[in-house]
């Protein structure tokens, strides 16, 4: 065991798979040399095992998304790190129309074994683009899998079933996690599975249902509620896509009162899908509507501060409408 | 002159906390705004910070080379500034920094937010004052009326009437867990399971009180310390059947009272003869399934059943017989009951009482009964309200014998063995009248029994 | 144009060549036949490009190179090793089928069994896939070389700029090919692209650009042979363009008569390299007239077993749908 913040989780399960296995690679903008990427996820990776095994590339998101899954059909587990999950956008094409679809188009003589790592979320000062959540993006593409880590634990067990899988995996970092969260990691060589959510904490007057920053603000606010009388039921959805369905159905029919809780924006998001979901398979166990809570459906999170905050879904707000549906 | 705080600034996105590599400047200097005052150190980025004041260093508030999340005072600086001095407030012990320093950093923004919205505070409380008056009242409005699907469902496996239950939901909203915790016991009156047109022909019975043979609704959970015990299989093919019998069934009820002092009299005659000869003690069930079953020789209508539009005339008499086991009751039947004598039919009762007694019933023992005949009178009751055993038309219970005085054509008394008789009947196949005549040959039946009679 | 002697290559491998190029036109009008009486779906053709395709193919080793084609490289992906009746299969969309097993519409070629790796329909996403494979090559310190090409039309996306960027920082053993056959479906290359030629586009990324006339067999064969001989070496990549001649519409669904002027369409037909080639075989003694009849007789031979084989395949069974999305 050893205390060990998300970011450092995260580096610790990509170096014990790159020591495990040669065949992983990783690369992106500023992920080399010294430096190892703008949050220094990477840091110390080139020096450990060769600069040609931890590698720069241009400035060119296509590229990144597309080397991958050439890396992906030759035998390689190729890691392809976004700077920022806002600059996925020019390489959804390469995710999309290439490595989600390699193994379908094939039947299964290709294959495309990737990582892509991506850090998202907002609450930095980042405005528009360095703030957002856009695994919405690419959410509901099979062949394609997205995952995201809520805890530090996590961070490394799913990082190094991403790098083992033979799926091309997103996965999907919160940044404002990477220093926020510390925890006692194992150094035991362990993996979380790709394709469960996890509840994380139990209860039986409601079910909140998050992944991310509002996932630990949901678990600190169904603290302060469990002092009102109420016990919440917290479900870090972890495999963003494909969904654990079984998982997140169960928990809702628990309790019957089911809230979602994302921090990306209202319309669309993957608790949209979540929500049909549960409405298809939970119906008569549902004692109140299925709510939401999300940012507003502005484009992004805008740079100013009150904006900003306005945006967030922060702890006040995710206890506020555990509250408000513990009392319906 | 006043005391300013700098704090360690925001040093880069996703950085929470930073040190001090070392400072340049030292307690006493001079300093001007955005003079560099220290060199912070995270693991992201080593920077320069710049002063927010002119004034003079007057106190380092952290350590060198200690890691203090973003948002901590660092320095005091005296300005030239009029105003009131900031302090440095406690902050929560260093153990719990690293779990506190996001709220740290919020707040640290929060100040700015909390500045701009003291300056500006009207617009926005009007704003949220409007919200939250209007909103509760359309829902109070809707929540009293409305139920969840949850609470639909399970009110009606449990058939309880969401009209006795307490909401504690929200304006008085039933929840889920109200209807879970409901104690059916407590209900005035079990609702059918069906829809409001058969309950309509149903409230009838709530007058009354419940029929003993009548099965007692499922437990539901109710407070600490209650014991669940499912019921077993018998118990609800008994549930169903009652259910199905109430449901459908539109009932009504007459009750006469018959004079079966003879037949005491040839009972009490012949019952240790028949005792030794037969070996089973002679009731006085017997007598009244014979009374019945000739009756019913008279009254086919009363031996019928109702089957979707069409009344269906049995040719056979059989009669079912309710025998009521410590557990359960069971309703055995007398297949061709009109060829049996009294003996045959005492025979016949003991077979199947026995037989029910010991869990070994046939389902051709228990099945094709015309009508029901049930032995109320021996558990004393005197008046009871049967429901018929579907498809059947009518049940009739017979009480219990108790002597009466009875006022003499000669204006004496003189003591009696009287019994109730009390029919249920269908009421979609027979009406008052057809049920009222049937029972009066019942009770001349009874009747024609002498203390000559023969049990033969 | 280049005497054939002047490639270095035998009699022998000369009439392959021949065969070759004779095979993809005959199998390509074949498929126009099965297209126009409703046996297959569609059908678009490399007609006019054979002679350039097969020269650029047998310069390379097809038994270890890499292959990342387009959808008008049939003849190309003959010469690296599928047949006739792979092809076919593809088109029919059939079970067997080596390129996506009846998952891809015709003329989306991959096999694994030979090294070509399979495409999208969205035009040059294998760019940045060949840098993956090329890259690997690398890692694995195999002298393999890998061969990517694209229309003069698709080259003008972003992602074959970063692809080429990338390879050009790299040096990798990368061959790119843009097939100009002026044609990027209806619009010209005055519309396409403001450059003199497609070729210089190469030194702009640091690497040589070669144009090359696609029907002058020799010519081609050369160029390629010392471009693929230096990336073997490890002297880094080049772009080749190869200039062709359409000599059908876009495809099935397509007529270029609405949009080609008479003169142009007159003149595309003195252009058809199987002509020019033809008659520099017979010029230069390596051939026959009466022996190329009776090699198109054994094609047709070939070709009709092929389809006949081919239809009587079986088609995917329905319930594999959902088959080879995920590993498992």
């Amino acid at each position: 065991m050893a205390m060990m913040t998300y970011l450092e989780a995260i580096r610790k399960g990509i170096e014990e798979e790159m020591a495990r296995d040669e065949k992983v690679v990783i690369f992106g903008e500023d992920v080399g040399g010294v430096k190892g990427g703008v949050f220094g996820v990477t840091q110390g990776l080139a020096e450990k095992f060769g600069d040609d095994r931890c590698f720069n590339t241009p400035l060119t998101e296509g590229l990144i998304g597309g080397l991958a899954v050439g890396l992906g059909v030759t035998g390689y587990r190729a890691i392809g790190e976004f700077q920022f999950a806002d600059y996925i956008l020019p390489a959804v094409n390469q995710l999309i129309s290439e490595a989600s679809r390699m193994r379908y188009r094939t039947k299964g003589d290709w294959i495309a074994p990737i990582v892509y790592r991506a850090p998202y979320g907002g609450g930095v000062r980042g405005g528009l683009y360095h703030s957002q959540s856009t695994e919405k993006v690419l959410f509901g593409q099979p062949g394609l899998r997205i995952v995201t880590p809520s805890s530090p634990h996590d961070a490394k067990g799913l990082i190094k079933a991403a790098i083992r899988s033979d799926d091309p995996v997103l996965f999907y970092e919160h940044k404002r996690l990477y220093r926020l969260l510390k925890e006692d990691v194992s150094d035991e060589d362990y993996v979380v599975p790709l394709d469960k959510a996890n509840v994380v904490r139990e209860g039986d007057d409601i079910t909140v249902i998050g992944y991310g920053m509002v996932l630990n603000h949901a678990l600190k606010a169904a603290e302060t509620l469990s002092k009102e009388g109420y016990e919440a039921e917290v479900v870090d959805v972890r495999s963003l896509y494909p969904l654990d369905k079984e998982t997140l159905v169960k928990a809702a029919k628990k309790t019957g009162k089911v809230l979602l809780v994302t921090e990306d924006n209202l319309e669309g998001s993957i608790m949209s899908e979540i929500s049909a979901i549960i409405a298809e398979d939970a119906l008569f166990d549902l004692d109140a509507p299925i709510k939401r809570l999300a940012g507003p459906d502005s484009p992004s999170m805008p740079y100013s501060i009150a904006l900003e905050r306005e945006f967030l879904v922060d702890e006040e707000k995710v206890l506020n409408a555990m509250r408000e549906l513990a009392e319906f | 002159m006043s005391i300013r705080i700098i704090e360690m600034p925001h040093l880069g996105e996703s950085v929470t906390e930073a040190s001090i590599a070392v400072w340049l400047v030292a307690e006493g200097d001079k300093i001007e705004k955005y003079d560099p005052i220290a060199e912070a150190v995270s693991d992201k980025v080593t920077t320069e910070i710049p002063s927010n004041y002119s004034g003079i260093v007057k106190e380092f508030l952290i350590e060198v080379d200690t890691d203090v999340p973003i948002g901590t005072p660092i320095v005091k600086i005296e300005t030239e500034e009029d105003g009131e001095d900031e302090t440095v407030e406690v902050s929560a012990d260093s153990e719990d920094v690293q779990e506190e320093k996001s709220e740290e950093f919020i707040n640290h923004i929060n100040k700015e937010i909390d500045k701009e919205a003291e300056e500006q505070p009207q617009e926005r409380e009007t704003k949220s004052d409007a919200k939250q008056s209007s909103e509760p009242k359309e829902s109070s409005e809707k929540s009293s009326a409305r139920y969840s699907p949850a609470v639909v469902r399970i009110a009606q496996e449990r058939d309880i009437d969401l009209k006795q239950v307490e909401g504690t939901g929200k304006h008085g909203r039933i929840t889920r867990k109200d209807v879970e915790n409901f104690d059916v016991s407590s209900q005035s009156q079990p609702r059918a399971e069906k829809a409001p047109e058969q309950t309509e022909s149903h409230t009838q019975s709530e007058q009354k009180p419940k029929s003993e043979s009548r099965p007692s609704s499922p437990v539901s959970h109710t407070s600490a310390g209650d014991e669940i015990v499912p019921a077993d299989g018998i118990r609800k093919a008994i549930a169903k059947k009652m259910v199905q019998s109430t449901t459908e069934i539109p009932h009504a009820w007459l009750m006469v009272e018959a004079d079966v002092t003879n037949i005491v009299k040839l009972r009490e005659k012949t019952k240790e003869q028949f005792k030794k000869q037969e070996g089973i003690s002679l009731s006085f069930f017997p007598f009244f399934v014979k009374a019945v079953v000739q009756a019913l020789k008279k009254h086919p209508i009363i031996n019928t059943s109702w089957d979707n539009g069409n009344i269906v005339y049995h040719k056979d008499i059989n009669m079912s017989i309710a025998v009521a086991t410590d557990e359960h009751l069971f309703v055995p039947v007398i297949h061709n009951a009109d060829h049996y004598s009294l003996s045959g039919l005492s025979k016949e009762i003991s077979r199947l009482a026995g037989l029910a007694r010991d869990g070994k019933l046939s389902s051709s023992d228990i099945s094709g009964g015309t009508m029901t005949v049930n032995n109320t009178g021996s558990f004393g009751s005197v008046q009871s309200m049967g429901i018929i055993n579907h498809p059947q038309a009518a049940i009739l219970q017979v009480e219990s014998i108790n002597k009466r005085f009875l006022p003499t054509e000669d204006g004496g008394f003189k003591t009696a063995d009287m019994v109730n008789l009390c029919l249920s009947i269908d009421h979609r196949i027979i009406d008052g009248l057809q049920a009222g005549r049937f029972l009066q040959d019942v009770k001349e039946n009874l009747s024609k029994f002498t203390d000559e009679s023969n049990l033969y | 144009m280049k005497k054939l002697k002047e490639s270095g290559l035998t009699k022998e491998e000369l009439i392959q060549a021949y065969k070759h190029v004779l095979l993809g036109r005959r199998l390509d009008e074949r498929l126009w036949q099965l297209t126009r009486i409703g046996k297959t779906s569609f059908n678009i053709s490399g007609q006019g490009h054979e002679v350039g395709q097969v020269a650029m193919a047998m310069a390379f080793q097809p038994e270890k190179d890499y292959f990342l084609p387009y959808y008008r490289d049939m003849t190309a992906c003959m010469v690296w090793g599928m047949t006739a009746k792979d092809i076919m299969l593809g088109s029919l969309g059939k079970e067997d089928d080596p390129s996506s097993h009846g998952r891809q519409m015709p003329n989306h070629y991959g096999s694994k069994e030979h090294n070509i790796v399979s495409h999208s329909s969205t035009v040059s996403t294998q760019f940045p896939l060949a840098t993956g494979v090329a890259y690997a090559a690398q890692l694995k310190k195999s002298d393999y070389v890998t061969l990517t090409a694209t229309g003069e039309g698709s080259a003008n996306q972003g992602e074959v700029q970063e692809a080429m960027n990338f390879a050009g920082v790299k040096k990798l053993p990368l061959i790119f090919v843009v097939e100009n056959n002026g044609y990027a479906i209806s619009v010209g290359t005055d519309e396409q692209y403001a450059n003199e030629t497609m070729a210089e586009r190469g030194p702009a990324y640091g690497f040589p650009g070669i144009r090359v006339n696609g029907n002058d067999f020799a010519e081609t064969y050369l160029a390629f042979k010392q471009v693929v001989e230096e990336a073997r070496k490890g002297n880094g990549p080049a772009l080749i363009e190869l200039m062709v001649t359409r000599l059908t519409s876009h495809s099935a669904d397509d007529d270029h008569s609405v949009y080609r002027t008479k003169e142009d369409l007159e003149n595309m037909k003195k252009n058809d390299g199987l002509l020019l080639f033809e008659k520099q075989l017979i010029d230069e003694g390596y051939m026959t007239r009466e022996e190329m009849t009776d090699i198109d007789a054994e094609l047709k031979k070939e070709i009709n077993k092929a389809t006949d084989e081919a239809e009587a395949m079986p088609e995917p069974t329905a319930d594999t749908i959902l088959d080879q999305i995920y590993a498992d």
